[in-house]
């Protein structure tokens, strides 16, 4: 594998978690519980879909000149590069808010260090990004520790959410060739040695949420390197993606 | 036509609004980056405030709009992402406008100085997140009045 090639994954890799976890935040609009929650993750979720079109619109660049919407309207389920987590449905509050706070602890950290990428792109995409993720985090974080150390009834959900979510956290953290290529060229860290700082994180926060981690450390794997996501991939796509499918190339 | 001197041509980006703000210009927002002449054509560089921000592309064109009106008829509008817009770049006046109009400016604390209301010190976080991706949404717990925060970044 070339660099060029690994740099293409990377950055493919990068803008697919923001593309579908944006999707997938922005199908709570008009349905969260309070008008409060609904405005935030709309907000999340519009931050995520900007910082794609950065990703995907450098990816595009990179891949002789495709733009960052063909790539997000035209590409099929195997040719995302998103880790699986954010493909899962939304489920309760609950869980939407276990994901986001487990994406944003990983998004926060890995965004920190790209910011002193040898890619300048990179670097400014990545400033950029981590000005709005902070923001993520401080809310998402709030939320985790107001309602696991909240009532009865939420406590229960969220650790039935961080039971069900722990499982999809280990592969942000696989490392393969392609993390390889990146971390010998500087572009981007080796995602294996972020894992102490992300330890140390979620388990200062999950602590005041009263929550307990599991300990099993089996990770699903198979959605960065398109391998095999989950079936969930595909129904989401047929949203996102169906007017551009129905109608090609429609525009406002 | 000759060239317009760039102060002028930032005397006429002053006077473009911002479309969700519309007490304060594009120039007080600090996203104008730069302004100048590239041979016959007039570039003009704009960051945008969130990467998400909808108002974006509708600035690039009220922009566009405005400095064709003046007679600029060759001209490219340029997006910048680096460095990163912040906060620290809202002008003066825009700061003071966007109190008088009820949206508490940003402070390098990380919460508003005072109700834009009453004045107030007396003043709570309701969510990090207000109408805009720029806003948070805070309020007074003397006059009792929501408001919106321009947040600090």
């Amino acid at each position: 594998m070339t660099q060029d090639e690994a740099f293409l994954q990377f950055l493919l890799r990068m803008g697919d978690n923001t593309l579908i976890l944006g999707h997938r935040v922005s199908e709570w609009c008009g349905h969260a519980p309070v008008l409060e929650e609904d405005i935030a993750l709309a907000n999340t979720a519009l931050d995520l879909i900007g910082q794609t079109q950065m990703w995907l619109g450098l990816a595009g660049e990179v891949d002789g000149g495709q733009s960052a919407d063909d790539l997000a309207f035209l590409r099929d389920a195997w040719d995302f590069r998103n880790v699986l987590m954010v493909e899962v449905p939304n489920e309760d509050f609950g869980r939407t808010m276990m994901r986001q706070f487990l994406f944003d602890a990983w998004h926060s950290i890995m965004l920190g260090r790209l910011i002193k990428s040898s890619d300048e792109r990179v670097a400014a995409i990545a400033a950029k990004a981590s000005k709005e993720v902070a923001y993520h985090l401080e809310r998402s974080s709030d939320t985790v520790v107001g309602l696991g150390d909240g009532t009865a009834e939420s406590h229960d959900r969220m650790q039935a959410a961080l039971d069900y979510l722990w499982p999809y956290v280990g592969e942000m953290f696989a490392s393969d060739e392609i993390d390889a290529e990146m971390a010998k060229a500087g572009i981007a860290p080796n995602p294996a040695d972020l894992r102490a700082e992300f330890d140390a994180l979620v388990q200062r926060v999950l602590a005041d949420a009263t929550l307990t981690i599991p300990e099993s450390e089996f990770a699903h794997k198979g959605g960065r390197n398109g391998k095999m996501h989950t079936e969930h991939l595909g129904h989401l796509l047929t949203q996102m993606q169906w007017l551009q499918r129905a109608y090609p190339g429609a525009s406002w | 036509m000759n060239q317009v001197p760039t102060d002028k041509i930032w005397e006429w980006l002053d006077a473009v609004p911002d479309p969700e703000i519309p007490v304060i210009s594009v120039v007080d927002l600090g996203i104008v980056r730069d302004v100048c002449w590239d041979g016959g054509t007039l570039k003009v560089s704009v960051t945008p405030t969130y990467s998400g921000c909808p108002a974006t592309s509708v600035i690039s064109m009220d922009i566009e709009t405005a400095l064709r009106d003046h007679g600029i008829k060759d001209l490219r509008i340029e997006t910048s992402i680096s460095p990163a817009w912040t906060t620290d770049w809202l002008s003066e006046k825009g700061r003071a406008r966007l109190e008088e109009y009820g949206i508490a400016p940003p402070q390098p604390a990380g919460g508003p100085e005072r109700c834009p209301h009453c004045g107030s010190k007396a003043v709570e976080k309701v969510s990090q997140f207000g109408s805009t991706p720029c806003k948070a949404h805070w309020r007074c717990t003397d006059c009792l009045e929501p408001f919106d925060y321009f947040k600090c970044i």
